[in-house]
């Protein structure tokens, strides 16, 4: 049986790993994202994304670098993004390490970009990463790390990525990063009943409750960053609290000697 | 030290199948000359993408006839995921497209508009068919992670090492005197991924 996913989230800002809150990345956690790796990875998680989110386009060698670090003590499938805007440095990402990359103001401004590494790598190479922010409670699509408004509803935005040539979708809820109060699970459940590929959900999380509670809306993968830096061996935790509420997870790799 | 050839035919990220192979202290190297795979004692055929373009770029460069020589040996040689594929007699992927012939199996889709989406992407478990050396320390069940829209069908069940489900039971780990191909990437499937490797890396050569 096919299992539900943990993805632990490393948000970098010039190379270090930082907090978020709805955007916003001031409180460094770990100075060296290999520390955060060996802090929080080992065996429960079942997957690691890695997203730049530095102002400057002069951060892309050092982020490179940095999932070169890291893909070296990864060995789960490792997605990257942040500052993807041509084909040459998709491929130096993924010489890297990298397994898929994650693709979101591109989606607006360079759809043929992500068409042509979509048919060169296989859709599967492609997460399509939406950034969701409600105005007067009517959700639209922003890009350029939430600060453009694409005035686009996320259903519409979601169905077009996967056209375009995503194989997965990544939801994120600017309102709901850092917040506290779990997923946006209306839109989460809107974009997963529109979508016939795997949709990871992100954004929120600050109980493991709330990673059952994204399962429940229809999520095949559920994603956190900040959480997993809070507390010793917490993506472990959170896999044995997600099994113990019926969520089917895959069990740490045990190999008999 | 063990001397892998990792074929590299410009499909996927070889990176990770090197990354496993410096973790599990084997001595692995990036191959593109089809005359220098020769010198191995082993081979890693991986790949990520569209079976007709790999097959047709393996031909074109005469690395096909390059593996053909190497299987011949009698040599460890594993497939992975596309790699695996690439092994069987054709696949419907696109058309229809011959492949190295190695196992009697064909390559075709997941049946469709059944609720599951596509590709098979994630972590699924491992129905040992058959006791293996390459199974050695792997308990039953146990989770690999899976990206792939194509599976293969064996025509003969004794190729089948290993199942999974997914709608359908498919081969998961297939083998075959000194061929091995798993659908999974076990460079990205942590503990058990790097002992199935460790497990290939220890057949007599």
């Amino acid at each position: 049986m096919l299992k539900s996913r943990l993805i632990a989230v490393l948000i970098l800002r010039n190379g270090q790993v930082v907090q978020s809150v709805r955007f916003k990345h001031t409180n460094v956690i770990h100075s060296d994202p290999v520390h955060a790796i060996e802090a929080f990875n080992k065996w429960a998680v079942d997957e690691i994304a890695m997203i730049n989110v530095s102002r400057e386009q002069g951060s892309r060698d050092q982020f490179a670098e940095s999932v070169a670090k890291v893909s070296r003590h990864c060995f789960v499938p490792l997605s990257v993004g942040g500052w993807i805007t041509d084909a040459e440095y998709a491929h130096t990402l993924l010489r890297s390490g990298a397994d898929k990359l994650i693709i979101n103001s591109a989606l607006a401004d360079d759809p043929q970009l992500v068409t042509g590494l979509s048919v060169r790598l296989g859709r599967q190479c492609i997460v399509g990463s939406l950034d969701v922010k409600r105005t007067d409670g009517k959700p639209t699509v922003f890009v350029d790390r939430a600060r453009r408004d694409t005035q686009q509803d996320p259903v519409s935005w979601a169905r077009r990525a996967c056209e375009i040539g995503a194989g997965e979708i990544l939801f994120n809820s600017i309102d709901h990063d850092g917040a506290r109060k779990g997923y946006d699970l209306e839109t989460l459940r809107q974009i997963g009943a529109a979508v016939d590929v795997p949709v990871i959900a992100f954004g929120g999380v600050f109980t493991w409750n709330h990673l059952v509670e994204g399962i429940e809306a229809g999520a095949d993968a559920v994603a956190a960053a900040n959480i997993f830096h809070y507390s010793e061996h917490a993506t472990r935790k959170a896999k044995a609290f997600m099994a113990d509420a019926g969520v089917s997870v895959r069990k740490e790799g045990r190999v008999l000697v | 030290m063990s001397q892998v050839a990792v074929v590299d035919y410009g499909m996927g990220n070889l990176r990770s199948v090197m990354n496993a192979m410096a973790e599990l202290g084997a001595s692995a190297e990036l191959i593109v000359d089809p005359d220098a795979i020769d010198r191995f004692e082993r081979l890693l055929l991986p790949g990520v993408g569209a079976f007709a373009q790999a097959i047709d770029t393996l031909r074109k460069s005469g690395m096909a006839a390059a593996l053909e020589r190497f299987r011949a040996t009698g040599r460890p040689v594993l497939g992975i995921c596309l790699g695996m594929q690439l092994m069987c007699d054709a696949s419907e992927e696109d058309g229809d497209h011959g492949g190295l012939g190695w196992i009697p199996a064909r390559v075709i889709s997941f049946p469709r508009n059944q609720g599951r989406k596509i590709p098979h992407m994630g972590w699924n478990g491992l129905h040992l068919a058959r006791t293996d050396p390459i199974f050695d320390g792997v308990e039953e069940a146990s989770d690999v992670y899976f990206v792939h829209s194509y599976y293969v069908a064996c025509e003969q069940p004794s190729d089948v090492l290993a199942s999974t489900e997914y709608g359908v039971s498919f081969a998961s780990v297939i083998g075959r005197d000194n061929i091995y191909g798993m659908q999974f990437h076990p460079e990205k499937s942590q503990s058990i991924g790097l002992r199935l490797l460790a497990n290939f890396l220890r057949l007599p050569a």
